[in-house]
């Protein structure tokens, strides 16, 4: 029997400390994931600096309960994966230079993650990904959508000009009264109310695969400080359905259009805000209408957030395709992948 | 005993291998460098020289504040994974405590300070005697009006030491008078030799798991949140999930 292959990846990128093994790039046997969410609610949103000093007082012990969780021994790894980027520096740091350690300490080849092709993997839980593929990654940070023609090759096509979707949904949660992170809690609310304001939905109709949110979340905050100066008030329900519809059709809209210039066998759902059920169910029912034979592969709801098992089956890829840092390697705040700059066909 | 001792507290970067009271190897530098990148390579080229692995290695030292807040953790998170996937002692030292102990003269009253800017320093008040170097004042955060205040009280020389001492060093002459003298500049630059023989003398820590760097200061958003939430917490700040 083959030795198995055995990755201890570690992420860092934001506002959680994540460690995970992972065996042949397919299987989790761990994935300790420490959240400071709690820490972070206090001033509305992530403080770098916070996030930071929180990542250094749990590396080690996530590495820790990684490894026992896993039943695994330091000398049965095959490698250490890391997310260098993109992110915040600081955070990025912390879980770089633990990775490096703990790789050097040990002799084991270190193997540098993009952040956005880990989330992307986490749909690899639930099936092997199929080339050529497009990936809809839509977070806190990113709204972007990436052609992968083959494996470990990953191209932008589209990404948002503006604000993220993710960043979006936290700026009118404040208006609404929602505490930070208020994805969840206005895609809840959104369910109990109606499209009954119609807000824009900007770039819908344009022959490219770039988002906008802000005309959106601008028409939003003017739409309820209007009501407020004339002591109306307005469903707040109503409200958050309204936002979120405008958010799907234009995330939905573009995304049918990518599964129609490009020719692919899977399309992959992935990233924080992938979570939200009005969007999965929203695009599994048109893919189910208008491309039944295209595989529509969702990243599980638990893998949807920051963790490192979707780091580790990244790596493993990488790994596959001789993707390897020394011990010089930097967080890289800014990494993107390439653009394809004749996507638009 | 084979120790590791790393300082990236502030713009310069030391790092050495000693054993015992003994110096096998050392690097220092002081340049624009992103320690990120340098510091694991130095260390390689370290052990490398010295014919060691990483696992002869006993003990790992470091400089664990105050100092930048990023360049802190990155040795410190260095320092603590080494430590604890090779299962040996962590000893943390002050960054300041170190840049004192290059001043070798007995009794000599000692004052390592860092920019901290805005006219605030981190700094403390050290003094060599025959076997150690005794803490006169703790490391804090402190503006540079209220330390001259301190240092004018106990009526004494001091010397100061550290790259940012010139940016106060006309103040301090003209405040502290005859009192005030500097090292040379040769002694101005964190010493990995010295604060591995520092970490040689002090206790391990007891594990690993919760050595943070002592950054002297809580973040502007924590002390303005505290300020207006004297008796609210959201504890505890980081959960499992
Ligand atoms: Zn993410």
């Amino acid at each position: 029997m083959d030795k198995k292959n055995l990755i201890l990846a570690f992420e860092s990128s934001c506002d959680e400390t994540s460690v995970a093994v992972i065996e042949n790039g397919e299987k989790i046997l761990s994935n300790v994931v420490a959240t400071q969410i709690n820490s972070h609610k206090r001033f509305g949103g992530v403080v770098p600096e916070v996030a930071s000093r929180h990542h250094i007082e749990q590396v080690t012990i996530c590495i820790d309960e990684a490894l026992k969780e896993a039943n695994v021994k330091t000398t049965d790894l095959t490698a250490v994966a890391v997310t260098y980027g993109p992110g915040l520096v600081g955070a990025l740091l912390v879980g770089v230079a633990a990775a490096k350690a703990f790789a050097y300490a040990n002799n084991l080849p270190l193997i540098p993650v993009n952040h956005m092709a880990g989330h992307i993997y986490a749909a690899r839980f639930v099936k092997p990904i199929e080339f050529p593929a497009i990936a809809l990654l839509v977070s806190g940070g990113h709204t972007e959508l990436v052609y992968m023609p083959y494996e470990n090759e990953f191209q932008i096509i589209g990404e948002t000009r503006d604000d993220a979707a993710g960043e979006a949904y936290d700026k009118i949660g404040r208006v609404l009264g929602i505490t930070y992170p208020a994805g969840k809690d206005i895609d809840e609310l959104a369910h109990k109310g109606k499209d009954s304001f119609h807000f824009p939905r900007a770039m819908m109709h344009e022959e490219n695969f770039d988002f906008s949110f802000s005309g959106l979340k601008s028409a939003f905050i003017n739409t309820v400080h209007h009501a407020d100066q004339i002591n109306e008030t307005l469903d707040r329900a109503d409200l958050a359905a309204s936002f979120q519809q405008s958010v799907i059709d234009v995330i939905v809209e573009k995304t049918l259009w990518s599964c129609e210039q490009f020719s692919i066998k899977q399309l992959i759902l992935a990233g924080g805000v992938a979570a939200n059920h009005g969007l999965r169910d929203t695009l599994s029912e048109k893919l189910s209408e208008q491309y039944p034979d295209l595989d529509f592969v969702k990243a599980p709801l638990k893998l949807c957030g920051d963790n490192a098992a979707m780091i580790g089956a990244a790596g493993y890829v990488a790994m596959k395709h001789h993707v390897f840092a020394d011990a010089s390697l930097n967080a890289e705040p800014s990494l993107e992948f390439d653009w394809v700059p004749d996507a638009v066909k | 005993m084979k120790v590791l001792a790393l300082d990236t507290s502030n713009r310069p970067l030391s790092a050495a291998v000693l054993d015992d009271n003994q110096l096998l190897a050392m690097t220092t530098t002081n340049i624009r460098k992103n320690h990120s990148i340098q510091l694991l390579p130095i260390v390689e080229t370290l052990l490398k020289q010295t014919g060691l692995e990483a696992e002869d290695l006993q003990r790992i030292v470091v400089a664990q504040g105050p100092g930048s807040y990023t360049g802190l953790r990155i040795a410190t998170t260095t320092a603590k994974t080494l430590a604890y996937t090779l299962n040996v002692d962590l000893v943390g030292v002050s960054s300041l405590k170190t840049l004192a102990a290059n001043v070798n003269d007995e009794g000599r009253i000692i004052v390592p300070l860092f920019d901290a800017r805005r006219d605030n320093v981190f700094a403390g008040i050290y003094q060599r005697t025959a076997t150690e170097m005794k803490t006169i004042m703790a490391d804090r955060h402190i503006s540079i009006k209220h330390l001259i205040a301190n240092l004018l009280e106990m009526q004494v020389p001091v010397w100061f030491i550290g790259q940012d001492v010139s940016i106060y060093e006309e103040t301090l002459k003209l405040q502290l008078t005859d009192n005030f003298h500097r090292v040379s500049r040769a002694q101005d630059l964190p010493d990995a030799y010295v604060l591995g023989q520092l970490g040689l003398n002090e206790k391990p820590v007891e594990h690993p798991f919760n050595f943070v760097p002592k950054y002297l200061r809580l973040t502007e958003a924590e002390v303005e949140w505290k300020k207006k939430h004297p008796h609210e917490d959201t504890k505890p700040y980081v959960e499992k999930i």
